[in-house]
């Protein structure tokens, strides 16, 4: 086979695959399914402040989230 | 004979090629643009007293909107509608504004909060979004006495409005020639 025929087929290969994967297209009328709070990338405020402050806790420390604190030079 | 062979695997493999390109054109390609005729669409109103169908608007200027309650520009768009229904309906302007919810509660719960005075009716199961095939939310077609298209806004900003209404003013007035 010639360069430009394996290249040819080598993408109608890629082109297939690309076309059988498992993507979906969302028309721009079914996007309510998108907005839907359990399709958010984040989760909720309040459960996000909740979770912080278990972590704070548990990790006091070691300072869960930012710089440590604790003066004694341990950390 | 191998050459054959060849070059028939390349040929399938180009004809696939142009397969793939042509199921994804045609699916880009199916839009209602300008000068098309109104795809056939009937829905049931809000209150379910009765099935409208786009046909029965023939021989009237139709502002058609497609809306959902999780559509965010829909909020501004239903006050702008309110006033095309108070400035244009004496002059004979059908407004129809489909909700594409999936759920009729949603709809509602929307409707409380922003009241319409004009049509509104309910496509839960998309059929007409699909027909048009909608370029974005909220969609808005406007729909000549002949039943064409005769402009599309894809989504809705404040300056459309001024657009809208001039062509709609545009269209009632040939009409009334």
């Amino acid at each position: 086979m010639t360069l430009a025929a394996r290249l040819i087929v080598l993408a109608a290969v890629v082109v297939a695959l690309l076309a059988t994967a498992g993507c979906a297209t969302v028309q721009p009328w079914e996007r309510g399914t998108l907005a839907k709070p359990v399709m958010a990338i984040e989760d909720p405020a309040h459960e996000t402040a909740q979770k912080l402050r278990t972590y704070g806790a548990k990790e006091g420390g070691a300072s869960a989230t930012g710089v440590g604190g604790g003066g004694c030079g341990c950390n | 004979m191998r050459a054959q062979r060849r070059s028939s695997s390349v040929r399938l493999a180009v004809a696939a090629l142009a397969a793939v390109g042509a199921i994804a054109a045609a699916s880009t390609a199916l839009s209602l643009t300008n000068g098309d005729l109104a795809a056939a669409c009937s829905v049931p109103v809000v209150d379910g007293s009765r099935t409208v169908s786009l046909a029965e608007y023939r021989g009237q200027v139709v502002y058609l909107d497609f809306w959902a309650s999780w559509c965010g520009p829909c909020r501004e768009s239903f006050p702008f509608m309110n006033e095309l229904q108070r400035d244009l309906a004496g002059r004979g302007l059908q407004i129809l504004a489909i909700s594409v919810d999936k759920t009729a509660e949603d709809a509602r719960r929307f409707l409380a909060r922003y009241p319409a005075q004009f049509t509104v009716a309910l496509d839960t199961g998309a059929a007409c979004p699909a027909a048009f095939q909608l370029q974005g939310m909220p969609s808005s077609y406007i729909i000549d006495k002949s039943g064409a298209v005769r402009a599309v806004h894809a989504g809705f900003r404040n300056r459309d409005r001024a657009e809208i209404r001039q062509q709609l003013l545009e269209l009632l007035g040939r009409d009334a020639k």
